[in-house]
C-alpha cells in the first residue's frame, strides 16, 4: 500500500503532464518564444491553486495519512540555484523536456528520449562528482 | 465517447489541475513533489557512491520516489500512446513559422521525428540535441537542487525564494538554447 499511492499519484501527474501537452518540445518551443500563451496561463492557473493548498496545509497544521505533522524543510541561499538553473535552462530548451516529462515521454513511446534519460543520468552522475568542487 | 480521452486538456482544466500535486504528495506522507531526486536515487541505485544512502534512506525516500516516476511513465502510456491525441499540438502560427525556418518538417506527435528518433541521435546535431540537451537537463538540475516540478511547483508553492532564482534561471538558460544554441545546431 505504501508505494502505491505514489505509483498512482505518479500515473496521475503523468496524465496531467502529457494531456496538457506541455511535456511537448512544440510548446515549449512556443513558450520560450512568447508566441502563444497556453504555457503562461498554465503557469498562471497552477501556481496560485499550489500556493494556496500548500499554505492552508501549513496553517492549518495538517497530518499526513499517517497522522505525521506535514513539514517542508527550507532551502538555504546561494548561488547554485541560478548557475544550476541555467544549465538546466539550455538543456530544457534543446531536448524540450525536463525530468517529469523524459519519463512521460518515453512511456508515451518516443523512445529515443531514453537516450536523453540515460544522458540526464549521465549528467546527473557527473555533478556528483564534481559537487565538491561547484560554488553553491 | 473517444474523442473526449484522446482530446488535450486546455490550460484552464490542466493548470489547476497540476496545482493540486504539491498538496498531495504533502498529504499522503509529507513528500515534496520534484523528478530530478529520481534521477539522484537511480544513480544511486547504479551505484554511484555520492548518491549512496544507507538502507534505511533507501526505504524513507528513494523507493516512493521510483514508484512516482513508473507511475509518470504509465500515465505518459496511457495518455500518449492508449489515448493519444491524433492531432498535432496546437500550436501558434508564428512558432509553426519559426520551427520551420529552423528546418523542422514533421509537425505530428508531442515531438519532432526530425530531432527525436533512434536515427537523428547518429547525427552529431541529433546526438547534440538529445545526449548534450539530457546531460545538462540532469547536470543542472542536480546543480540547482531541483527541476520544474521540485521548484517550479513544490518550491513556488512552499513561496521560497531560491526556487525563485531557479526558475529565473531556468528561463535564461532557456533563452540561450532556443535563440542562440538550437539554430547553430539545425543551421
Amino acid at each position: 500500500m505504501g508505494l502505491l499511492i505514489y505509483f498512482v499519484i505518479g500515473t496521475l501527474f503523468g496524465i496531467g503532464i502529457t494531456k496538457s501537452e506541455i511535456v511537448s518540445w512544440f510548446r515549449i518551443q512556443e513558450m520560450f518564444r512568447f508566441q502563444g500563451i497556453e504555457m503562461y496561463a498554465l503557469f498562471a492557473t497552477a501556481m496560485p491553486v499550489a500556493i494556496i493548498t500548500v499554505q492552508i496545509i501549513k496553517r492549518r497544521q495538517l497530518r499526513t495519512l499517517d497522522g505525521v505533522p506535514v513539514a517542508i524543510p527550507a532551502k538555504q541561499n546561494g548561488t547554485r540555484y541560478i548557475s544550476g538553473g541555467i544549465l538546466f535552462g539550455i538543456g530544457w530548451a534543446l531536448t524540450g523536456a525536463c525530468p517529469g516529462p523524459l519519463f512521460a515521454l518515453v512511456g508515451s513511446g518516443a523512445t529515443a528520449l531514453l537516450a536523453t534519460l540515460a544522458a540526464a543520468l549521465l549528467g546527473t552522475w557527473t555533478y556528483g562528482r564534481l559537487r565538491h568542487v561547484l560554488p553553491h | 465517447m473517444i474523442e473526449a480521452l484522446t482530446s488535450p486538456w486546455p490550460w484552464y482544466i490542466a493548470g489547476p489541475l497540476l496545482g493540486l500535486f504539491p498538496a498531495m504528495l504533502l498529504l499522503a506522507g509529507n513528500r515534496l513533489l520534484g523528478v530530478s531526486r529520481t534521477l539522484r536515487h537511480m544513480c544511486a541505485l547504479a551505484g554511484a557512491r555520492e548518491f549512496r544512502t544507507s538502507a534505511a534512506d533507501w526505504r524513507a525516500g528513494g523507493a516512493w520516489n521510483l514508484a512516482f516516476a513508473v507511475g509518470i511513465l504509465c500515465g505518459g502510456f496511457l495518455a500518449g500512446t492508449v489515448f493519444a491525441n491524433p492531432e498535432p499540438v496546437a500550436i501558434s502560427d508564428a512558432t509553426r513559422a519559426s520551427l520551420s525556418a529552423l528546418g523542422i518538417e514533421s509537425f505530428s506527435g508531442l515531438v519532432p521525428a526530425d530531432l527525436f528518433s533512434w536515427s537523428s541521435l547518429l547525427t552529431w546535431r541529433g546526438a547534440a540535441i538529445i545526449l548534450g540537451g539530457g546531460f545538462l537537463i540532469g547536470f543542472g538540475a542536480a546543480w540547482a537542487g531541483g527541476c520544474t516540478s521540485g521548484h517550479g511547483l513544490t518550491g513556488i508553492a512552499d513561496l521560497q525564494l531560491p526556487s525563485l532564482v531557479a526558475l529565473v534561471g531556468f528561463f535564461l538558460g532557456g533563452f540561450v538554447g532556443t535563440y542562440v544554441l538550437l539554430p547553430l545546431l539545425l543551421a
